[in-house]
């Protein structure tokens, strides 16, 4: 540790914890073995602060803060698993489902879902908000890989790893609000993408089934995400 | 004399009669539920009345069509707690699949475009669909909520064995959607 930075102290859960003054709450908390879920935020890229299940209560503030995009401060004191966040997470997860076309039982991810698994491990029963059921065309276009927006939850791992690891910033979000989509270029079929290298960072990071390798049937479809970490410390130099 | 039995039902919505054959899967343990339950209706039993007064009932499958509709009001009506069986009671899982394309589009690819022989929408015996294949407790209240597709014989043991105890079985650990 370099001498100009600085230490600070605060309580995660009751816990005192002593982390760099340039750490976010998040990867405190993980350090100390502490559990936060997430869907968008991943080591290796830029926290946006998207999925907002890794909301923590910190004490004089009202507001839930996301733990990925929450700098730590001194004297901090973060509770990370109140009922109020528990019941606000369960909620988030079930406007997730009800917004996509998420069917587990058919799906290439299933068993290696990482919203899936969020489902279970936060104790969402079932979705008490309508589902959609919007259309949203698969496409199939590209040669190795397929995007299914029916099954994305726009965490935007995948803009993110396309532009700041890989470098050719294929991806990007199309449209606001509950119009808002995952594109291609300028939303034109993956397979016609001039600047996509077929590298795959996007299939890997992808927390669901909305991006996927073809030739893989119900449940086939396991992400290797290890490689992130490796290549943001090689970009940065420190390795 | 006995205490009198649980009384058991179940009942087959919109679904692929999976959970219906994953509850079968318990095998001999049926045997040993049998002294503790009287299953009073099943689709695997020739009764055609929904009875009154049942106690528990398990139900399998979407409320897709008008008489998946009705089927559920009465049995509502006439059970104390009802059991969401499996991903298509929760959440109308593949039967939903339909849900964007609209019920004209989706009846049109079943009966027209894949038919060889005699193509046509029906309109007698089979029953019209609703606008949506919706979760069971998008129409009724639902009192418990067992997850997979279909659930385990396992976990439909644990469910039972549960609540003839008296206590709300925790699944937490045991199942999930697409298990």
């Amino acid at each position: 540790m370099s001498p100009t930075v600085r230490v600070k102290t605060l309580t995660i859960d009751g816990q005192a914890v002593g982390a760099r003054e340039d750490q976010t709450i998040m990867q405190v908390a993980r350090e100390n073995n502490i559990f936060v879920p997430a869907l968008c935020a991943i080591e290796g890229l830029t926290p946006v602060g998207a999925c907002r299940l890794c909301i923590v209560e910190v004490k004089g503030v009202n507001k839930l803060l996301p733990a990925c995009a929450t700098r730590i401060e001194e004297g901090m004191e973060v509770t990370t698993n109140s009922e109020r966040v528990a019941n606000y997470r369960r909620t988030i997860l079930e406007m997730l489902f009800s917004e996509g076309n998420h069917i587990c039982s058919v799906c290439v991810s299933n068993g290696h879902c990482e919203l899936q698994t969020l489902a279970k491990k936060l104790g969402m029963t079932h979705v008490r908000v309508p589902y959609r059921s919007t259309m949203r065309r698969v496409d199939a276009s590209h040669e190795r890989f397929i995007a299914d927006p029916n099954r994305c939850i726009l965490c935007t791992r995948c803009v993110r790893v396309c532009d700041e690891i890989e470098g050719a910033h294929t991806w990007d979000v199309m449209g606001r609000g509950i119009n808002s989509r995952i594109i291609t270029d300028l939303s034109q079929p993956w397979g016609d993408s001039d600047s996509c290298t077929s590298c795959g960072k996007c299939v890997n990071v992808c927390p669901t089934g909305a991006l996927f390798e073809k030739g893989k049937a119900v449940s086939e479809m396991s992400k290797r995400q290890e490689f992130l970490p490796y290549l943001t410390l090689m970009r940065e130099g420190k390795k | 004399m006995s205490t009198p039995k649980v009384r058991v039902a179940t009942i087959w919505l919109d679904g692929c009669s999976g959970c219906h054959m994953s509850l079968l899967d318990m095998d001999e343990r049926l045997i040993e539920l049998a002294d503790k339950i009287d299953v009073v209706y099943t689709p695997l039993m020739d009764v055609k009345q929904f009875p009154k007064d049942v106690d528990v009932t398990l139900v399998e499958g979407a409320v897709n069509s008008h008489e998946d509709y009705e089927r559920i009001l009465e049995v509502r009506k006439n059970t104390k707690i009802l059991v969401s069986l499996g991903d298509c009671a929760i959440s109308a899982n593949v039967p939903s699949m339909r849900n964007p394309f609209g019920v004209e589009v989706t009846l049109k690819r079943a009966y027209v475009e894949n038919v060889t022989l005699n193509p046509q929408i029906p309109s007698k015996e089979v029953p019209p669909l609703m606008p949506l294949a919706r979760p069971v407790h998008a129409v009724v209240k639902v009192d418990l909520f067992v997850q997979g597709c279909p659930p385990s014989a396992d976990t439909i043991h644990f469910v039972i064995a549960e609540l003839l105890e008296g206590r709300t079985p925790d699944l937490s650990e045991r199942t999930r959607f697409g298990a």
